[in-house]
């Protein structure tokens, strides 16, 4: 085969995989959602779409990290939570907000290394101690502000997650863009990604390696707390106002896109090309919902259908693929 | 002697914290052992130990049922509509509706689990959301209300088996009992039982040797469904007013339960009472905290979260100890017989 014709089949290849499938699927919603509404492709309402769920794709980025080294975090969204409500908590006691804003982000590093310390050092299930911890760090976030909502911060603090700073795009939004691009280049593209892959591959095979699988672990779980905590900052900064069960069940959300972009449950595959394609179609696909007046818990079960049939799909054209080749075999075999 | 195994122990330890936990809020609580205490604990408990004995069989083969919250909330909503305008439905046509319903529910993650080899995680994570939207979508908003249930219902929840002193043996707490043994009983002498352990414990291995590994656990999938219904039924006849979110959260209590009751998060090993001891302590921490007055209400989901990390963290280390010393008995033990029969062999004798 010549090297010019195996180009147009590298790319083929390309859309033969899961990414190919998922941007076919978010070309087939966002065209949907322009023929429905002529709102939809506005700059106004394609930001919107982001602001409205940006403190849950900025945990995303960092929950592509966990799954892929074969780990799970599900205290993510008592994480932001809890950030929230120390925020609140400090500012109530007369603390000015850039300091408090620093402590809770600091509250986010402490909680992401207490987590980290179970699972890289003692070697607990990462599953059980972020179980353990959602239920923990929410507990704290109440003893915090136990049944109040605090509101009131200064005006500049409110409109940070909203008002458009450079052209149309809010601060949150920038954020998120600069932490994709981060994302995008410590897991392609630099040796500490290579090490997530090959943790979330096997772990033994990497430690034998000469991998520091340890401390891998905690850098990633201390990275999933500052997120989460800085996720929760700009929830609070958009609402305006903090409560104790700010962001309950965001965790289901977030792991759910994860998977969705092709990202494997048991490790060492996926990429965060296929994780973003999933957040935006899972973005679109909601606010394409919204435009036609579905309400919040059937689009919630949209995607969680959306979610089994990920991989369900897959699984099923696998099985024919297999039984079509093993039939050609027969037939091949018969032949000669 | 039958030497313990690693897991009695383990129960022991368990029976043994939650007799200490007991006798230090005695000393913290005034009029701590009161039966209106232990009533209260050991229907609440009940209600969870069912749901945990069902998580149990399905986390003993590797996976997990995070729907069951959503199923204890839709059987108990659905029926509980059903009994509401149609007060003349039997109990036990109730007791089946629940049951079936929550199995129907249970077959559907397991097929997907099983013979459409989708992870676990990522079916009851998607049941989870598709069963609750359900149930908000069937309700329209409305809620069951007591008023409209039949009076037997109503008066299940305080129904004794037997009373002793003002200390009563309800009988839901009765029939989750009853369910514990019913399952202990399984896991431990029927060959089912032993194969969702064997698989848990090796799935390849279980495969080669030639068990129905994916009926295996479709089963497992739909008891922990059946029982997630039948929790439902407890669910309706405790609380009466039935509400959408109603068993929001019960996934990761059950999960919780069985966790600190023993049973490996990955599988193969633990048993349902384990888990039910589990479930006693998590409830009594938890409704011994609201009772201590030192500590706020608010204080409780703080500690329970380090309290169950701490119970899996002091698990894990303590048992991966006694495990390799057992192993390593019996190694020798066997060594030992290995040796003698081959001086015997010989013709030396010891």
């Amino acid at each position: 085969m010549s090297h010019e014709e195996r180009i147009p089949r590298r790319i083929l290849d390309r859309l033969k995989s899961w990414e190919g499938f998922l941007l076919i699927i978010l070309v087939a919603i966002i065209l949907v959602n322009s023929l429905q509404s002529p709102a939809y492709l506005s700059v106004q309402n394609q930001i919107n779409l982001f602001i409205l769920s940006i403190e849950k794709i900025i945990v995303v980025l960092v929950m592509t990290y966990i799954i892929i080294n074969a780990e799970i975090d599900l205290s993510v969204a008592s994480m932001m939570g809890l950030a929230a409500c120390t925020l609140a908590w400090l500012f109530e006691q007369g603390i000015p907000i850039p300091m408090a804003l620093a402590i809770s982000l600091l509250v986010g590093v402490l909680g992401g290394a207490f987590n980290g310390f179970w699972i890289a050092w003692v070697g607990l299930p990462s599953l059980v101690v972020t179980l353990a911890m959602l239920i923990g760090y929410r507990g704290l976030a109440r003893v915090l502000l136990e049944d109040r909502s605090i509101g009131g911060f200064p005006d500049w603090f409110d409109t940070l997650g909203q008002e458009a700073i450079v052209g149309p795009f809010p601060l949150a939004l920038i954020i998120f863009v600069m932490l994709v691009v981060l994302a995008v280049v410590i897991l392609q593209y630099s040796g500490f990604g290579r090490y997530v892959y090959v943790i979330g591959n096997n772990r033994d095979v990497a430690r034998y390696s000469g991998v520091r699988v340890q401390r891998v672990k905690m850098i990633i779980f201390v990275a999933s707390g500052a997120t989460a905590a800085l996720a929760g900052l700009l929830f609070a900064a958009r609402l305006g106002s903090v409560r104790g069960d700010m962001g309950l069940g965001f965790e289901l959300d977030i792991i759910t896109m994860v998977l969705l972009g092709g990202v494997s449950i048991f490790g060492g595959s996926g990429s965060i090309y296929g994780v973003l394609l999933a957040i935006l179609i899972i973005l679109n696909l909601r606010n394409g919902m919204s435009l036609v007046n579905v309400t919040g818990h059937v689009q919630t079960g949209v995607i969680g259908v959306l979610l089994i049939l990920s991989v369900l799909v897959p699984n099923i054209a696998q099985n024919i693929r297999e039984a079509l080749s093993r039939r050609r075999a027969v037939t091949t075999a018969s032949s000669d | 002697m039958r030497r313990l195994r690693p897991e009695q122990i383990r129960e022991l330890v368990l029976v043994l914290i939650i007799i200490l936990t007991i006798l230090f809020f005695g000393t913290q609580i005034e009029n701590y052992y009161n039966a209106r205490f232990f009533n209260r604990v050991s229907t609440s408990v009940a209600i969870i130990a069912v749901i945990a004995v069902g998580q149990t069989l399905v986390v003993l083969t590797r996976n997990i049922d995070l729907s069951v919250g959503s199923i204890v909330g839709f059987t108990a909503y659905f029926v509980g509509q059903q009994l509401a305008n149609n007060n003349e439905i039997a109990p036990m046509v109730a007791v089946l509706m629940c049951i079936g319903l929550g199995a129907v529910m249970g077959a559907f993650n397991g097929l997907l689990v099983s013979y459409g080899r989708v992870p676990a995680i990522i079916v009851t994570l998607g049941t989870l959301a598709l069963y609750r939207t359900i149930l908000v979508e069937y309700s329209d908003a409305q809620t069951v209300l007591t008023a409209n249930l039949p009076a037997w219902l109503l008066d299940l929840p305080r129904a004794n088996i037997f009373s002793l002193n003002g200390l009563d043996l309800r009988v839901l707490v009765g029939g989750m009992l009853l369910v514990v043994l019913i399952f202990h009983l399984i896991l431990r002498y029927l060959p089912f039982g032993r194969r969702i352990y064997a698989i848990g414990s090796n799935p390849e291995a279980a495969r080669v040797a030639g068990f129905p590994s994916q009926r295996i656990v479709f089963l497992a999938f739909v008891l922990c469904g059946a029982l997630a219904g039948l929790a439902g039924f407890m669910f309706l006849a405790r609380f009466g007013n039935i509400t959408v979110v109603a068993g929001l959260g019960l996934e990761l209590a059950s999960v919780a339960a069985v966790v600190v009751g023993g049973v490996n998060i990955f599988g193969g090993s633990g048993t349902v009472i384990g888990a039910l001891l589990g479930a006693i302590l998590i409830n009594l921490l938890e409704n011994s905290l609201i009772r201590w007055l030192a500590i706020s209400e608010f204080w409780r989901d703080a500690l329970l979260g380090l309290l169950i990390l701490l119970a899996v963290a002091v698990d894990s280390v303590i048992m991966s100890r006694l495990r390799d010393l057992w192993a390593h008995r019996a190694l020798e033990e066997d060594a030992q017989d290995r040796f003698e029969i081959e001086s015997e062999e010989s013709g030396y004798v010891s």
